[in-house]
């Protein structure tokens, strides 16, 4: 068959059927492009996936770049992003302008009501997982902290959460260099004593 | 500069949200509806509670639906570029220096260092709703479906899309606003 058509194909279909956002299309993705299409092997799969965690952005369209650039070139990739996103965005279009068409009927606005309290446990279901994830990385302290630190920071003297980030994002950054100098410094050392016993 | 406001906030809140579309909901929210005023929270909380219903990429399917409702097919584009070529360029150019970056124990450290951030984001977004709930439904009302949510989603596993349909038909039913 022709790979722009298998590329569509298999990426339209990870995109309808993946529920929950890009994260949890992951093994579907990779049952179309290991399984199915034999696009790559597991352990290519793994590489790319490890890798395109390191960059931030979505992670379905960044592994749908990467995969459909590896299949077809430039157009492959964009084949590949387009067949993931489009028929989930024109669903949505098509559902919220027939509720926003329809708000101020008594019906729809009470609809939207009970839909209100579900967002909120959501969200509330989706912090509570980044916390846990922060508490396992990070330590119960460090994560208390820092946990104090962005809601002070950000709620209460109302800083942009980019520049909270940003702040966090370098001080991480240069925190695992110093570590990993540290690391090797010592290793030096040892050497050395080892030698001049 | 309309089109430009659009492509900039979808690209800074894709590029901070370090750790895939979800991390990135409370970034867009901030963008959308602090920073540029285009939707209300609860705009914003209906097109959250239908995009969870669908499926595919979350932040794709919210930078769409804002970029068609702002600037109609061209602004969806535009928004969608913002959401998507940044990183996508950026994987297949660095895909390259595989090795240098995968067990990087910088990125490890950066990736846990956000995730205090986002969850204080999303903390906040969830009391907002609940407030939300609280003052036009009642507390009745507010502790039931949420008891009801934990319950499905969290307990039962229930399908999220089934979740949302099911509180939309009760919404119809038993909340509707005289």
């Amino acid at each position: 068959m022709n790979p722009y058509v298998e590329l569509s194909i298999g990426f339209a279909r990870t995109g309808l059927t993946g529920f929950g956002g890009g994260p949890s299309t992951i093994p579907l993705i990779e049952y179309e492009v290991v399984k199915k299409y034999k696009w790559m092997t597991e352990e290519e799969f793994g590489d790319v996936l490890a890798m395109a965690n390191t960059l931030p952005g979505p992670i379905a369209t960044k592994m749908a770049a990467y995969i459909g650039y590896k299949v077809k070139g430039n157009l492959g990739a964009t084949v590949a992003i387009l067949a993931h996103i489009l028929p989930s965005i024109i669903a949505l279009i098509g559902l919220l302008g027939a509720l926003y068409a329809y708000r101020h009927s008594p019906i729809v606005s009470g609809m939207v009501l009970g839909v209100t309290p579900v967002i909120g446990f959501m969200l509330a279901e989706m912090a509570y997982g980044f916390y846990k994830k922060g508490h396992k990385g990070l330590g119960l302290s460090k994560m208390i902290i820092f946990t104090v630190i962005s809601f002070v920071t950000m709620q209460i003297i109302g800083l942009h959460p980019g520049i909270l980030i940003v702040a966090f994002l370098l001080s991480a950054f240069f925190i695992a260099r110093r570590k990993k100098k540290a690391a090797k410094t010592a290793e030096v050392i040892i050497e050395r004593k080892e030698k001049s016993l | 500069m309309m089109y430009w406001d659009l492509f900039w906030a979808f690209f800074v809140a894709n590029l901070l949200g370090y750790g895939g579309g979800p991390a990135t909901i409370p970034l867009i929210q901030n963008e959308v509806v602090n920073n540029y005023n285009w939707m209300t929270l609860s705009e914003f909380g209906d097109l959250l509670a239908i995009a969870n219903a669908l499926p595919g990429p979350i932040a794709t399917k919210l930078a769409g639906f804002i970029g068609f409702e702002i600037g109609g097919v061209l602004g969806a584009t535009i928004a969608l570029a913002g959401t998507i070529l940044p990183s996508a360029v950026a994987v297949i150019i660095l895909f390259k220096f595989v090795d240098l970056f995968k067990d990087s124990a910088e990125v490890k450290l950066m990736t846990k260092a956000v995730q205090p951030i986002i969850a204080v984001l999303l903390a906040v977004m969830a009391y907002q709703f609940f407030l939300t709930a609280f003052e036009s439904s009642g507390i009745i009302h507010l502790i039931l479906l949420t008891v009801l949510s934990f319950l499905t989603l969290n307990k039962w596993k229930i399908h999220p899309s089934l979740v949302i349909i099911g509180a939309l038909v009760y919404g119809g039913i038993f909340l509707q606003v005289a």
